[in-house]
């Protein structure tokens, strides 16, 4: 089961760069960091129906529901953790590794998912401070994340 | 694949129209060639391409940001039969240019994310879906005839 960055044997490390723009972004971000997780969520449940599987026992599932609040609150809060930890993703996120790979069981192609509907909430958002350059490093920074995610699943 | 509801339809019609196709395009592939840089194998004759700053002010990849669009502007004016109409456009990228069809759906990433940052409120998750569902089968047809 090989992610798609490591099908085509690309793992791509965070340079010093890389690291600098996604912090000096994330103190941008981070005031709405609440509307992005909910926003994000929201979208991958629309645009990637088969997702929606995961969450059979909430009520509502529509755009910006109270349990899709919560639970963006709730994944931002695990994103800011990984900005705090970006010199080391993989240890930091250990615990995170263990609920997703033990407990959740979510499977690591829906991280990609995520985190593309994450990118498009902040060109969204933040149109102005979501330059290309700001967007490899944070495409980039998102991919490190999943990957550590994925750590403890085999 | 090919079946469009109303609101599908006119949201399409409706965010192609609001483009600019003078710049969107060359916005969607800078992105593109930034975020991920092995696309530029595509692109040696282009000159300069050397960092982001170079790529965005490049004036080859402007220009072929416009025929990008305009190819896609075919779609727009062929929904209900884009797989016909990408016929020639899907030989031309696989046996002339020999694309990997992969990239396809990066720069249809880049171009989501150029729209999503224009459009900002009115980029609603159901206008995003209608937006993706399209690209999705303008990557699908351009893909057709690749053996």
């Amino acid at each position: 089961m090989l992610l798609p960055l490591e099908e085509i044997g690309i793992i791509m490390s965070l340079s010093a760069k890389d690291k600098a723009v996604v912090k000096a972004f994330w103190a941008k971000a981070a005031t709405k960091a609440d509307d992005i997780g909910s926003d994000a969520l929201s979208r991958m449940l629309v645009v990637y129906p088969q997702t929606k599987t995961y969450f059979s026992h909430w009520k509502d599932l529509s755009p910006g529901s109270a349990p899709v609040r919560k639970h963006g609150k709730t994944v931002m809060g695990g994103v800011a953790e990984a900005v705090a930890k970006i010199d080391n993703l993989t240890s930091g996120l250990l615990t995170l590794s263990e609920l997703h790979a033990f407990t959740l069981r979510v499977d690591p192609a829906n991280f990609k998912i995520l985190s593309h509907n994450l990118l498009v909430v902040l060109a969204n958002q933040f149109p102005d401070d979501f330059t290309p350059e700001v967007h490899v490093a944070m495409d980039k920074f998102l991919s490190a994340l999943a990957l550590a995610l994925s750590e403890r699943y085999r | 694949m090919g079946h469009w509801t109303e609101f599908e339809r006119s949201t399409i019609q409706s965010i192609f129209s609001k483009l600019d196709y003078d710049v969107a395009g060359g916005k969607a592939l800078a992105r593109c060639l930034v975020v991920y840089p092995w696309t530029q194998r595509y692109f040696g004759n282009f000159g300069n391409l050397y960092n982001a700053a170079a790529i965005m002010g490049n004036p080859k990849v402007a220009a072929h940001g416009k025929v990008v669009l305009q190819g896609l502007d075919k779609a727009v004016k062929n929904m209900d039969n884009i797989k016909a109409a990408y016929k020639e456009l899907s030989v031309l990228h696989s046996e002339k240019l020999n694309v990997d069809p992969d990239n396809f759906k990066l720069l249809a990433d880049c171009l989501t994310i150029v729209v999503a940052a224009q459009m900002g409120a009115a980029f609603t998750a159901q206008v995003q879906a209608a937006f993706q569902k399209f690209l999705a089968v303008v990557v699908s047809s351009l893909c057709r005839q690749y053996y």
